[in-house]
């Protein structure tokens, strides 16, 4: 009795509620008949714009969740910690320098060379705000921290917080921002050295010259991750454990595969701002390649997780939730030149080729916990040279070599790829050897084996709990 | 007084409790535990590796009787909690000197 009569005692509150309501919403019926019925293309195009960039943003919490469910419990504040450290670092430095260099006006085709800080391009020639360079440039800066979030699960539970502190600053003031404006920088200003190869020779057939393909950054944004990541892991060299004396790979288990699973549900998410958003524009395209962008996922997941059934014996979880990665940054360069039934070919070669990557590396004594250098490094070069081969001009506007565009796009694209490791490896070889030999890059045995939480935050991710782990 | 002591698998510590409380124990401790015996650890795959998880995950179960109660006991968990395989667990028996209830002070068999 007493429920009933305090749910009867709700009726007249909502009858006010809803009588209330009503009455205000007369009004606002008039007003939206003077309304106009459409979007301008400039409003659609910036909300648009301006949605997948916080979805991009989302991604932050993803590769988050992956990197800390991948590694063990004793480091799970110190990775927390790196990602949180790297899209702050990242944002700040983004907007003062990285920018400028990446999309500035770009006189030789190698960086740019003004727009720091946004300054000169936040306002139009009236002196009114120019809002679509707000746009771009959130969006631009959740594409660089993705980026520079890449390379933590890269060099996992060994790295120095101070060392990746600098890291991050130079990722994306300089190593991003230029290789992205050799391929970006014409979506903002003249453009990059890698957009117009005709002083190579490589022109179509009206006589323009071919531009490198990757439309969403397979090469701009997950190999420059990778490519980083590689050269950190090989300079810190592998966790202590990780190979026995006979130099056999040994497993370090993961704490919370569950928690990694979540994180690549929320990258996969993500990726729908990271791909369709890449039009920047609101308009049909978005819609084809979200259809691109799923499909290539679902197909990396399936072909991983076939490939480790065949290989050893079980289905297995860290290898299906790799590949549905793998396929995701394989199909992020091709998304808007193919046809789903190619996104998914490019996402199944994509999953089983990350499988043998990930061995590869192990093999090789590159030690990378969570599979970054194979996700992003060896799908981002499988799905930019991709593009070159399964291109379609109904699609794109480009045919690749299967569709009879000849050779000439696939060695663009082959350019473009090598340009990318020799600068970017190159470059982040040198500065982590630098902060090797000046502050020093990797945390000290003892406090590597009581592990990052303790030895950098003086802290512990799951204080109540006993941690028994190696 | 005896204490009996039940290293178990995890997933048969319900049945146990059951059956204990139908034959009136009225209390007993429980610890998660990790430990090996004859079971030696088992396999585990991790992206595409194999290792040995050394340490099984058990229960510990200690509970303290009378003494006559012993056998009982003994044959209740064996009933409860055998499935046949290796990996099944073990009873140790101790004998117990004393027993305080702690708020009452009351000693021995009061005590229990």
């Amino acid at each position: 009795m007493f429920y009933r009569s305090r749910f009867l005692s709700c009726i007249p509150l909502v009858l006010i509620t809803v009588i209330l309501l009503v009455g205000m919403a007369q009004p606002s019926f008039a007003q939206e008949e003077e309304a106009p019925s459409y979007v301008l293309q400039d409003d659609g195009n910036l909300l648009w714009t301006c949605i997948a960039a916080f979805l991009v943003f989302w991604m932050q919490a993803g590769f988050a969740m992956v990197e800390c469910g991948f590694t063990r419990a004793k480091n799970a504040v110190n990775i927390i910690m790196k990602n949180l450290m790297d899209f702050s670092i990242g944002s700040l430095v983004f907007w003062l320098i990285g920018f400028g260099i990446m999309f500035g006006y770009n006189p030789f085709g190698f960086f740019g060379t003004d727009g720091f800080g946004l300054s000169g391009y936040d306002v139009n020639a009236d002196g009114s705000t120019n809002y679509w360079t707000y746009a771009f440039w959130i969006f631009q800066a959740v594409f660089a921290a993705t980026a520079a979030t890449i390379v933590s699960g890269a060099v996992a539970e060994r790295m120095k917080f101070s060392a990746y502190f600098i890291y991050s600053i130079v990722v994306t003031a300089i190593i991003y921002p230029v290789f992205g404006s050799w391929a970006w920088n014409g979506l903002f200003s003249g453009g990059g050295w890698l957009e117009d190869l005709s002083w190579l020779g490589f022109t179509d057939s009206n006589g323009d010259g071919l531009c490198f393909i990757d439309f969403a950054g397979s090469t701009v944004v997950h190999s420059v991750g990778a490519w980083a990541g590689l050269a950190g892991a090989i300079v810190l060299g592998p966790r202590i454990g990780k190979y026995s004396s006979d130099k056999r790979p040994q497993v370090i288990p993961g704490h919370n595969i569950p928690m990694a699973a979540l994180g690549v549900f929320i990258l996969w998410l993500g990726w729908f701002g990271f791909n369709p958003g890449s039009t920047t524009t609101l308009g049909g395209d978005l819609a084809v390649i979200a259809v691109t962008t799923n499909l290539a996922a679902a197909a990396g997941s399936v072909a991983a997780l076939i490939t480790a059934w065949f290989k050893f014996g079980k289905p297995d979880a860290g290898m299906a939730l790799n590949g549905a990665l793998a396929g995701l940054v394989a199909i992020t360069a091709p998304c808007a030149n193919v046809s789903p039934l190619f996104a998914i070919i490019i996402g199944l070669i994509a999953g089983t080729l990350v499988v043998f990557a990930v061995l590869m590396f192990e093999n090789f004594g590159v030690d990378d916990p969570v599979g970054a250098i194979s996700v992003h490094g060896v799908c981002g070069a499988w799905g930019t040279l991709s593009a070159g081969l399964f291109a379609q001009e109904s699609f794109g506007g480009v045919n690749g070599l299967f569709f009879g565009g000849g050779i000439s796009q696939v060695i663009v694209q082959i350019i473009g790829i090598l340009a990318c490791f020799v600068w970017t490896f190159g470059i982040a070889f040198l500065m982590f050897k630098i902060i090797d030999m000046t502050m020093g890059l990797r945390v000290s045995e003892q406090e590597e084996m009581e592990g990052l939480d303790i030895g950098e935050h003086g802290a512990s991710a799951y204080s109540d709990f006993t941690i028994m782990a190696r | 007084m005896n204490k009996i002591e039940a290293i178990i698998r995890p997933h048969k510590l319900d049945e146990l409790r059951t059956a204990l409380e139908e034959l009136g124990v009225t209390g007993m401790t429980v610890s998660e535990v990790r430990g090996f015996g004859r079971q030696k650890g088992h396999h585990e795959l991790y992206r595409g590796r194999e290792y040995n998880v050394a340490f099984q995950p058990k229960i510990k179960v200690e509970i303290v009787i009378k003494e006559e109660t012993t056998e009982k006991v003994i044959d209740l968990v064996r009933s409860s909690v055998n499935t046949g395989q290796v990996g099944d667990g073990k009873i140790f028996i101790y004998p117990i000197a004393e027993v305080v209830r702690i708020r009452t002070g009351e000693r021995s068999q009061e005590a229990l």
